[in-house]
């Protein structure tokens, strides 16, 4: 098996040079020599792997239980951190672009349309991508009660996925990009990922076949709902001709009004299966986990997760409100938006209530908060898109702010919260710990962020109320009342405080990692020793 | 095949066959004879090994 993997990277050297030298722009050329250089990296690792163990791990360790692969977790704990701070940190550079902009420096490489992009891969891809790969390979592991399937295989989904990442990002600082929102990576870097994901996949399901339970606890459906739809959005929107085989420019299959569509079929499913989907599959297992307690109704979330699939795939059109796309087919978008209304809320619900009769932990345990305050951000956030999807709501907010606040609720109020609730919770785990470093500075991180977001999301309604308001504001002959710049003028002082709700957020996970870092190394803050929040599982071990 | 054809058919069998799946959950997720092995189930992530 090894000399297989170990022949995918000479193909993989083969490859880089061969786009390298025959590159027709400086682009194509420097990342065939990063993909040679990764694809020589993997070939070095994986020689030096064979000479230091020779043999492929066991499945169960010497005491009979499963020997769970925990080091590709710990890989992905470290990935998740990394990114997140600089998604985080890229995000704040831009905030303050928008309120001062001479902080583009005029330099193509640090504009704010090459930076944007960075951000929201970092962010979503980056941060979000790595926590989900992290957290599915911990979740279907323990409840299949099986090892990840393939020796090799998860290393290089992990580590193929981190390639994608860095090809992905420096190609933005250098211009490269289809201009699809979310899906900006030109056509070599979608293949790539394309050949990633298919790994994960086949990981995914190899483990779900070797499982001991008999049952597929429902947090792998939304993992399994996640990968798969992932992996068709991403083939179906990135269908492109390239232009020529050693370049970095492509154009897509689509055109007019069906390539804006297909755009946000995909756009909006992103939200659906990749930051929705996949981050209910982390409430199911860890608020359970966390509270100790088995979810308030596991029919709930049979009917969640089902109702959840058959109407988000439809809800795309709600983006192209008043554009040439059909009227039907615009009122479908919004139709289906709303119904969502009902799977949010019984997820919502669900992920709550799991916590009756155990509610003293919301005030005992700092990282059971973060988890509740989660479900309660994807309520509210959940609760909000729908409304923004009636045509007369969105004739006011789309294009604004309002928009921009909309999506920040859901990213860092629900997304990074549950995030950070499961990063808590996986560092003592498997780094065999008691209890975190310290719970006051989980607190202390909560509080901050907490403030940070809220400071953030009303700047962003004002702003984009604001915004929508001026813009359709018509003066006593029916001339527009305001001129563009002076809308731009007004919001001036909201892109201050955002920026700030930026850096508050930003502060907080800076708190995080010095707190997970320390936890790692087997330290207790010794004001707190005692009296920390154990962590169960390592009690339970002995 | 043209538009109409395709649009006629979700229209028609395709609302009826999503319908008539969604239900189908609905019955699985609800049937009494279910509950026991849900209950197991929600106990997956807890049980220690």
């Amino acid at each position: 098996m090894n000399l297989l993997w170990l022949a995918f990277t000479i193909v993989g050297v083969l490859t880089g040079v061969l786009l390298s030298a025959k590159a027709v722009d400086p682009n194509m050329m420097l990342h065939g020599m990063m993909f040679t250089l990764a694809s020589i990296l993997s070939a070095f690792a994986l020689i030096a792997r064979h000479y230091r163990n020779a043999s492929a791990p066991s499945l169960a360790s010497e005491n009979g239980s499963v020997n769970y692969n925990t080091e590709i977790l710990k890989a992905g704990v470290i990935a998740s951190a990394f990114w997140g701070i600089a998604g985080f940190a890229v995000g704040l550079v831009i905030a303050l672009q928008l309120a001062f902009p001479a902080l583009n420096f005029d330099l193509p490489w640090t504009n704010f349309g090459r930076l944007r992009p960075l951000h929201t891969s970092a962010v979503i891809f980056a941060f979000g991508g790595n926590i989900l790969i992290m957290t599915s390979f911990h979740v279907v592991q323990r409840t299949c009660r099986a090892r990840l399937a393939g020796d090799i295989a998860p290393w290089f989904v992990f580590w193929g996925y981190q390639l994608f990442i860095v090809l992905a990002a420096t190609g933005y600082l250098l211009g490269v990009t289809q201009s699809k929102e979310y899906a900006e990576p030109e056509w070599y870097v979608d293949i790539w990922l394309t050949l990633v994901w298919v790994v994960y996949l086949l990981v995914f399901l190899a483990t779900l076949w070797r499982r001991q339970e008999k049952h597929i606890y429902v947090a792998n459906w939304f993992y399994l709902a996640f990968i798969v739809t992932i992996a068709m959005l991403h083939v179906v929107n990135n269908l492109s001709v390239p232009v020529s085989f050693a370049g970095v420019k492509s154009y897509s299959l689509f055109a007019g009004v069906q390539s804006a569509l297909t755009q946000w079929w995909y756009g909006h499913n992103a939200v659906g299966f990749f930051l929705t989907a996949g981050f209910l599959g982390i409430m199911y297992y860890y608020i359970p986990k966390r509270v100790n307690r088995p979810v308030y109704s596991y029919r709930l979330s049979i009917i969640h997760f089902w109702s959840l699939i058959f109407l988000y795939i439809w809800a795309g059109p709600h983006h192209l409100h008043y554009t040439a796309l059909p009227d039907w087919a615009q009122t479908l978008g919004m139709t289906f938006s709303v119904m969502l209304w009902m799977p949010s809320w019984g997820g919502m619900i669900n992920g709550l209530m799991t916590l009756s009769g155990a509610w003293d932990k919301l005030r005992t345990d700092p990282v059971v908060r973060f988890l509740v305050t989660s479900v309660a951000f994807y309520g509210m956030s959940t609760f909000e898109g729908p409304l923004m999807s009636i045509k007369a709501v969105n004739a006011l907010s789309h294009y604004t702010d309002w928009t921009i606040g909309h999506v920040h609720s859901g990213a860092l109020g629900w997304v990074a919260y549950i995030s950070f609730g499961a990063l808590y919770f996986m560092v003592p785990v498997l780094w065999k710990r008691k209890s975190l470093y310290s719970d006051a500075l989980v607190n202390l991180h909560f509080w901050i962020s907490t403030v940070g977001i809220l400071l953030y999301i009303t700047a962003m309604w004002v702003s984009g109320i604001l915004q929508g308001l001026m813009w359709r504001a018509y003066d006593a002959f029916g001339f527009l009342e305001y001129s563009f710049s002076e809308t731009v003028e007004a919001m001036h002082p909201f892109y201050v405080i955002r920026a700030l709700g930026g850096l508050l957020f930003l502060i907080g996970a800076l708190i995080m990692i010095y707190n997970l870092w320390r936890t790692a190394r087997g330290d207790v803050r010794e004001k707190e020793a005692g009296k920390l929040v154990p962590n169960l599982e390592y009690a339970g071990a002995r | 095949m043209d538009y109409h054809d395709v649009s006629a058919f979700a229209q028609s069998y395709g609302l009826l066959y999503l319908f008539g799946l969604f239900i189908a959950v609905l019955i699985y997720a609800l049937w009494p004879k279910n509950k026991e092995k849900f209950d197991k189930a929600a106990q997956i992530p807890l049980e220690e090994d």
